[in-house]
């Protein structure tokens, strides 16, 4: 009798799973898709009909010109890749340290640089001193944010990585006479690519998504894909303007997407099995 | 990130653990060959644009700082005072916490359910995996937006129902004062179930065939192998998911402005969007008294929560 609930299932399990992905995932991303290609009277009650004209090419180009898509595209890049590349380096050049030495005081070290993991940034303060720092709406400022914000994270994934690698891998190097920054460029950074690149994955996602963190610090100054699409859904411009919008959406999810959709393979596997030991 | 824009605490990874962790004596040999002196530039990131801007928020959550003056004055604990008396504190805080809940059951349950749905390792089920992460990569700003579209009183969600039900159904979604809080945590949770689909998944990967094996020769029901064995087992998964959910919800925004903007009568005004709105009107004081609200509330319940889930794994 297990046997033919198990065989029922295996029949019945497929269909199962094709209906959740469309019903799910598939009704909101189709109605984003088709809402995209139509007339703004069309799109002012966005539903599953197809439009009548397809219009992509008027909406895209409305949205390119009063959305700004390459200043925002440009300055979230300008924001994401420095902020990224840092905390990774320095992050990954500090966990080496905290991951060798074990002296009490590395161990407080170790959890002050952690805690920013559950602690939340106090998202309001840190205006004021990036105002009393000259840095107030400024690129560097949101990329030093970002960096102090995500290096708690980079440290934890790190560290915990370094202390599964063999001392005698650097053991050898140093013996050939190898300094510190050379052995942990040359022998650890090359070891550290898994981790990293998982690393960079989750900061990726939330750096090029964010809109909170990056309306306090540079909102009004710099354009970011997100904090355009805020500003243009709520300034009223695009009220009811679904159109729009969701031509905006499709514009700003396409390259993180594409990316995902390349390397889904690499990212599912880089996420899995850096959270479950 | 996204509305989860806090760090998920990522577990070590996988492989032989702290194998090769130095012990104290050993310390001293490590001074020359890994100098403290690199742990200086990290420290100083972390020092500059993360320690001290969370000191200042208990020096200005005391003072009058506003867009209005240019002085900044002590005011003791006016701010606090004011947000108490109002009410102000304690609905945002309720709010907050009963999002938090919410967001950390349906997330939970919703990735769950997938991962044993999606288990098997066939062409279809790796196809669903990759739908179901599309919206975690999204901009949940954007799947904020596309629910409000769906969601409003004329949009599809009440048109479906209404040609479902051959009559007009015409569901506040998103317009209710007790259970929009709801209808936003479960847009939260369909944002973010793909990740605990993933982390869920993972966590049955490591559960022996042999274990299962041995529990469907002694005749257990599917149902009773999950209860008793594969559950249990879950546990590590479980500590990560309800954790990050915690900790993403209470650093809730971007799905909720997004949808109801704290509305409909302030009822879906989590801190995160109260701090938004306030800082916007000038009054920073104010916005800075309740991050520091929200520092307080996130300490106090997000240690407590990890130890007991940490607990429960050590039972086993």
């Amino acid at each position: 009798m297990n046997t033919t609930r198990h065989g029922v299932w295996r029949r019945i399990q497929p269909v199962a799973a094709i209906l959740a992905v469309v019903l799910l995932i598939g009704m909101p991303l189709w109605i984003v898709v088709v809402t995209a290609g139509k007339t703004q009277g069309e799109a002012l009650n966005p539903d599953l009909s197809l439009p009548t004209t397809w219009q992509y090419a008027e909406n895209f180009a409305a949205v390119w010109e009063q959305g700004r898509v390459p200043a925002a595209f440009f300055g979230s890049l300008l924001v994401m890749v420095p902020a990224v590349i840092g905390v990774l380096a320095l992050g990954s050049l500090a966990s080496w340290v905290l991951a060798r030495r074990s002296s009490r005081r590395m161990a407080v070290l170790y959890a002050l640089a952690i805690s920013g993991i559950v602690l939340p940034p106090a998202v309001v303060t840190v205006v004021l001193l990036l105002r009393q720092l000259g840095l107030a709406g400024t690129a560097i400022g949101m990329i030093g944010v970002y960096m102090g914000m995500y290096m708690s994270t980079v440290i934890f994934f790190v560290t915990g990585f370094i202390r599964t690698i063999p001392m005698e891998l650097e053991e050898a190097a140093r013996v050939d006479g190898a300094g510190p920054l050379r052995v942990f460029g040359k022998i650890i950074l090359p070891l550290l690519a898994p981790v990293l690149s998982t690393a960079t994955i989750l900061i990726c996602l939330y750096v090029w998504n964010d809109v909170f963190y990056a309306f306090f610090v540079v909102g009004g100054r710099l354009d970011t894909l997100p904090l355009n699409l805020f500003q243009v859904a709520s300034a009223g411009l695009y009220l009811e303007n679904w159109h729009l919008i969701f031509a905006y959406v499709v514009l700003m999810s396409l390259p993180l997407l594409v990316v995902f959709i390349v390397a889904q393979r690499k990212i599912i596997s880089g996420i899995t099995s850096g959270a479950v030991k | 990130m996204t509305a989860q824009t806090t760090a998920i605490p990522p577990m070590p990874p996988a492989g032989p653990s702290a194998s090769r962790r130095p012990t104290a004596r050993t310390d001293h040999r490590h001074r020359a060959s890994h100098p403290a002196t690199f742990l200086i530039p990290a420290f100083l990131i972390l020092g500059v644009f993360f320690f001290l801007p969370t000191i200042f928020n208990f020096v200005y959550a005391l003072t009058d700082w506003s867009s209005f003056k240019s002085e900044i004055g002590f005011v003791g604990l006016q701010n606090i005072q004011d947000l108490i008396s109002s009410g102000t504190l304690l609905s945002s805080l309720r709010i907050t916490l009963v999002y938090a809940v919410l967001v950390a059951i349906f997330q939970n349950l919703f990735g769950l359910l997938l991962a044993l749905l999606l288990e098997r390792d066939t062409k279809i089920n790796r196809f669903a995996r990759v739908m179901f992460f599309i919206p975690v990569v999204m901009s949940a700003l954007a799947a904020g937006y596309v629910f409000q579209a769906i969601l409003k009183p004329d949009g599809a969600a009440n048109a479906i129902l209404s040609a479902l039900s051959g009559q007009p159904v015409t569901i506040p979604w998103l317009g209710d004062t007790t259970w929009t809080l709801v209808v936003v945590a479960l847009i939260h949770s369909w944002k973010w179930m793909g990740l605990s689909m993933l982390i869920y998944l993972a966590g049955l990967k490591t559960i022996s065939e042999d274990v299962l094996e041995a529990a469907r020769l002694d005749g257990a029901s599917a149902w009773t192998m999950f209860r008793d064995i594969r559950f249990p087992l879950l546990a590590p998964a479980l500590t990560f998911n309800v954790a990050t959910a915690l900790l993403g919800s209470m650093n809730g925004f971007d799905i909720v402005q997004a949808t109801t903007g704290g509305g409909p009568a302030r009822t879906t005004e989590l801190l995160n969007i109260f701090i938004f709105r306030t800082f916007g009107q000038g009054l920073f004081a104010q916005a800075t008294t309740m991050s520091l609200v929200l520092f307080v509330v996130v300490v106090a319940l997000a240690f407590p929560v990890i130890r007991t889930l940490r607990k429960r794994e050590e039972v086993l």
